[in-house]
């Protein structure tokens, strides 16, 4: 980000949730960087930018939209670097509809799974190429084609492909380099956001045209061949349930800008927890094993149905070498018991049939299927959205273990949790077991974090955890030795994949298994041959056919040549550009991917300003600042056969090596459940009408219909004046999340006290609000009561002809009793609605009311929730239409001209101000 | 007390020695001359990483006679430079807060407080009622007769200050236990 000229952070309140990482922020600006922040809420990071752009939460995607129509009409892209490294030029199948055409769908939409069918998306193949389209070539791609669109809405279906998406199936794609056919990518693009325009931005988003067209003008001004912009976002970007789309609009338009692969340029996503970049690479997810390989569904029996399903051995890039990551995940996992006799005991890893996320087992806690639950170190009664839903399910569990430091709220909730408060719960008939065991924290156990640009970095142990506190690493091997050895006699087979598992770590004095033995397996190893034992340096060295082990292959070298390269600590990371002896990056200790695009097709840089890697004639092969993210003797003007398939398909001018066909992807043809272009739908819970299409919400979002999961009635809908604002919830610089590690700490406590909610002076005055006094909020689930903070930081802002006021709420605190500072928990007011690529909730969007003083204590409280649903008609079906309109009766007025639409719904609506 | 002398007023002192911006010596006390920072008699500094966002900024552990005493930024990061946020800053307490929980607890169903259980006990307990919850919740087949060899009985989820060592043992031994519904912070 230093190296930026232009940085917009957008989705993230940098200065306050990453002060550190702020620094480098505010070097690029004193070197003359200009600094945008686009956000609902004006706080420190708006302070120091050059410039705020207040917006409505949860239209990010028209503005990105129409900064996409701007660079394209105003003829701004990169024309080399677009033609030569994304799929702009590649033709689309002639079945494919877009958004344009069916208002708000794309081709392929089944009402009855609420998903997508996706062959309509694909590419068209090269005349002649003998490229299998779908079921040409290659028999399988039909059906799975099939079957990823029938079960988009049951399936985390946009993950099942792993980290280099899904193949393509066409793998010679049918190219016009001028880009004018119509099926183009690129003039399906432009077509696809020609209605984002400026004045689109100002009635949806609430930003006048001129803070449009200076942002626009700005971002385009510093890209091309001697500058770069960088974008920075974090959850505010997704949590949403179009969330994994607004990142995917950023990336269309850094890739027509050429931003990417560069330095200063790319999407940084400012992720929140130490290790959550880690906790994915090598996951505690349920549709992940380690290296985003995806977790077997029920439909892979075999091994090479599952291997078919992720990569194709036709496929450029390293993805097609997927067989090998698995093969070797199988051998570290299973050694021996792992040959090619069982499909390397593909049959141990259990079966998936559906989304199995968080929230999802949530619902089974309440009914009933789920028995025990661990929690290790989190804190879902707070942390989760709909707090309420989260205790009950654990009110249900016949056992709970909680793994923390203090006696966080999932921890007490059956003696001092809201609903014990209410009633609605009884201490003494609550039969869950509870067990508290404390936690070592991070200096009393060593092993690696990864951060959020993919450094992972060592922690030595600087004392011995005190009392009975043991790290997760103790806990989890000790547990699994004792559940192997009480089933060490037993001949049932599904107790095999226990028995056979590779579990034998050295432990020292006090009982912890030795990190470094776990980081080793996890970098893998030679199994037989000359080498055999010795570590391995690259994942290239990967074998699928059982000589080598390897626990994550994208973390292959981390322990290369027998040392712990990511406790490397050479004060400031030593002399080179990348400082790439602090820690090591994965992968191969990279430090910015897909680089090659940082030089032209012809292997030379851009621009001696923006220098990163370039071809070396007299060398034959790529060097540069950086270590190389492509075959390192690939010629830039090479054109390999793509019939070879992998890697060494890969073209000189195929830059993103993990894409099935080495480009760019400016359009999706596969892989987003939720369509291959970005598209603007409202948050489950919007005071306003889809101003751009007859289609309110994502049509594939993940609803969850329940009594406890209530949602706010469509704008315009009978009672949808009864929570007429919008809320979102943010972090603070003294908090950490659900406040395990910092409500507890008096340093933090004492620094941020209270909850609170912030307010305009304009709703203040609306609903006779005090400053420093109390409010309650009413949403379609729980009320909470919070201090009222009335600030000209939150801005009114006029979207479509009404005022929508939009409340800020940080999310730290927590109904109990232990720790120093306890509050009302924004969670609690949050209903869960799930993106359908990742399930992740929407949680930066709500509705609410807001009035003055506190709220009321015992069952009252229960009545004034229930008193605003039956206001607002709320049932199980309220807002979670799939397909806009499919649940008005027959005879129901005609979809009228969009404009007219807005028109005429902006100035009925029951909700609106003037 | 040493005899009062003009020479000595911190004023005075400031024109007198080369502290003429009176922020060092010159402003000094003979208390805050006879003390030392924590940080330099430590017995040892141990380099680490802090657990809250996932910036990654450097910290130096401070330790003497095996307690931590002292945490702060480590210069030599080329990630933070020596800084650390309020979180960061406040991390001693992590490890030395007076409340801070060291003792296994056990709530037994429909009881109204916790009780005090030793390691092992809860341990074995936890084992018993994993290896049953598997049982209970065990699936071999779907209703096509498909392969599941899973369990629904059991559910996880996890904090993102773990390490990636640990996630590893935790997918690798539920996955092995047919347990699915292992989540994370990274979901949410």
């Amino acid at each position: 980000m230093a190296n930026a000229d232009c940085i917009v952070i957008q989705g993230s309140n940098m200065a306050e949730a990453h002060p550190v990482g702020f620094q480098w922020v505010t070097e690029a600006k004193a070197r003359g960087a200009k600094v945008f922040h686009v956000d609902p809420r004006f706080s420190r990071t708006s302070a120091v930018a050059d410039k705020h752009v207040p917006i409505r939460a949860g239209s990010d995607i028209v503005l990105l939209g129409a900064l996409i129509n701007y660079v394209l009409t105003h003829e701004k892209w990169f024309r080399e670097y677009v033609v030569a490294y994304t799929n702009a030029a590649t033709i689309v199948n002639e079945d494919f509809r877009d958004a344009e055409d069916l208002d708000g769908l794309f081709s392929g939409y089944d009402e009855e799974s609420g998903g997508y069918d996706m062959e309509s998306w694909a590419y068209e193949p090269e005349p002649g190429s003998g490229s299998g389209g779908t079921g040409v070539g290659d028999g399988t791609a039909g059906d799975s084609a099939r079957e990823d669109g029938a079960e988009a809405s049951t399936e985390a279906a946009g993950q099942q492909y792993g980290s280099g998406g899904p193949d393509v199936e066409t793998h010679v794609p049918r190219r016009d380099e001028t880009l004018q056919h119509p099926r183009t990518v690129f003039q399906i693009l432009k077509r696809h956001y020609a209605r984002y325009t400026p004045e689109m931005v100002r009635d949806a988003c609430g930003i006048p045209v001129a803070d449009f067209e200076e942002l626009a003008r700005t971002i385009t001004e510093n890209s091309g061949r001697e500058r770069t912009t960088c974008f920075a976002y974090a959850v505010g970007w997704t949590q949403h349930t179009v969330g994994a789309q607004y990142i995917r609009t950023a990336t269309i338009l850094q890739l027509l800008l050429g931003n990417m692969g560069r330095p200063g340029g790319g999407i940084m996503a400012l992720r929140g927890h130490a290790s959550i970049q880690g906790c994915t690479d090598i996951p505690t997810l349920f549709n992940l094993l380690p290296g985003y390989l995806p977790m077997p569904t029920v439909e892979k029996q075999d091994l090479g149905t599952y291997l078919d399903s992720i990569a194709s051995k036709k496929q450029k890039g390293y993805w097609a070498e997927a067989d090998a990551y698995t093969v070797s995940l199988l051998k570290a996992w299973w050694g021996d018991a792992a040959h090619a006799g069982n499909d390397y005991a593909y049959d141990y890893i259990p079966r998936l049939t559906g989304p199995h996320g968080t929230y999802q087992t949530v619902e089974g806690m309440i009914a009933g299927d789920v028995e025990g639950y661990f929690l290790l170190g989190q804190n879902p009664a707070v942390g989760s959205a709909n707090g309420r839903m989260q205790r009950m399910g654990m009110s249900h569990l016949k056992w709970l273990v909680v793994r923390d430091f203090q006696l966080i709220e999932s921890a007490t909730w059956w003696k001092d949790g809201p609903e014990i408060a209410t009633g609605e719960l009884r201490t003494e008939d609550i039969e869950t077991e509870v067990f508290f065991f404390p936690a070592a924290n991070h200096v009393e156990k060593a092993g690696t974090f990864t951060q959020t640009q993919r450094l992972v970095q060592w922690r030595h142990q600087a004392v011995a955890p005190p009392g009975d506190a043991q790290s997760e690493l103790q806990f989890f091997h000790e547990l699994g030795k004792r559940i192997r050895a009480r089933l060490a006699d037993s001949t049932d087979p599904r107790d095999r994949p226990l028995l056979d598992l590779t579990w034998d770590y050295p432990e020292d004095e006090h009982g912890e298994p030795d990190g470094e033995a776990i980081l080793q397996e996890i970098n893998g190893h030679q199994l037989t041959g000359p080498d055999a034992g010795t570590l391995l340096s690259s994942y290239t060295q990967l074998k699928a056919d059982g000589s080598t082990a390897g626990g994550c292959w994208i973390y292959t070298g981390v322990f290369a040549d027998g040392i712990n390269h990511a406790a490397d600590r050479t004060p400031g990371g030593g002399d080179g550009p990348q400082t790439e002896e602090w820690g090591w990056a994965w992968p191969s200790n990279r430090r910015i991917l897909y680089n090659r695009a940082s030089a032209d097709p012809q292997g030379r840089p851009w621009s001696e300003r923006k220098k990163l890697v370039w071809w070396d004639e007299d060398q034959g092969k790529w060097v540069g600042n950086d270590i190389p993210d492509f075959p390192v003797d690939r010629a830039p003007g090479s054109t390999p056969d793509p019939s070879l398939g992998g890697a060494a398909a890969l073209a000189g001018d195929d830059p993103f090596i993990m894409q099935a066909d080495g480009k760019g992807w400016l359009f999706a043809p596969k892989g987003m459940v939720d369509g291959p272009l970005p598209t603007h739908y409202e948050a489950q819970e919007s005071p306003v009408r889809n101003p751009l299409y007859r289609q309110q919400h994502n049509p594939t979002r993940v609803t969850l219909p329940r009594k406890d999961n209530l949602s706010a009635p469509e704008p315009g809908a009978p009672g949808s004046d009864v929570y007429p604002f919008v809320f979102t919830t943010y972090r603070l610089t003294e908090h950490h999340t659900a406040g395990g590690m910092s409500r507890w700490l008096p340093y933090l406590a004492e620094l941020q006290p209270e909850m609170f909610c912030e307010v305009s002076p304009e709703l203040a005055a609306k609903r006779g609000l005090e400053p420093y006094g109390w409010a309650t909020l009413i949403s379609p689930r729980a009320a909470i009561e919070a201090k009222v903070l009335v600030t000209e930081r939150m801005r009114p802002l006029r979207v479509g002809g009404q005022t929508v006021h939009q409340i800020g709420l940080p999310y730290h605190w927590g109904v109990g009793n232990d720790a120093v500072v306890t509050g009302d928990s924004a969670n609690d007011l949050l209903g869960i609605t799930l993106d359908p690529n990742v399930l992740i909730q929407g949680s930066k969007v709500g509705a609410v009311d807001i009035r003055p003083g506190r709220r009321p204590q015992g069952r009252q409280l229960l009545q004034l929730v229930e008193d605003y649903q039956r206001r607002a008609h709320l049932t199980v079906e309220s807002g979670n239409e799939g397909v806009t309109g499919s649940h008005e009766e027959a005879g129901a007025e005609e979809a009228t001209d969009r404009s007219e639409r807005l028109d005429h719904e902006s100035t009925d609506q029951p909700g609106a101000e003037e | 007390m040493a005899r009062f002398s003009f020479l000595e007023w911190p004023v005075i002192r400031q024109f007198r020695t080369d502290d003429s911006s009176g922020r060092s010596s010159a402003v000094t006390s003979p208390t805050t001359r006879a003390i030392a920072p924590r940080t330099t008699t430590a017995d040892r500094s141990v380099q680490s990483v802090c657990p809250y966002c996932a910036v990654g900024c450097g910290q130096k552990v401070f330790v003497t006679d095996e307690r931590v005493v002292q945490i702060e930024g480590d210069p030599d990061s080329p990630i933070s430079r020596g800084r650390l946020c309020p979180k960061g800053s406040a991390s001693e307490q992590l490890v030395n807060a007076s409340n801070r929980q060291t003792k296994v607890l056990y709530r037994a169903p429909r009881a109204t407080e916790w009780q005090e259980m030793d390691l092992e006990t809860a341990t074995e307990m936890v084992v018993d009622r994993f290896l049953a919850s598997r049982r209970n919740g065990w699936q071999d087949l779907d209703e096509q007769g498909r392969r599941l060899a899973r369990t629904m009985g059991i559910a996880s989820l996890g904090g993102a200050t773990l390490d990636n060592e640990e996630n590893y043992l935790i997918k690798k031994l539920f996955t092995a236990a047919g347990a699915i519904q292992i989540e994370n912070q990274a979901r949410i």
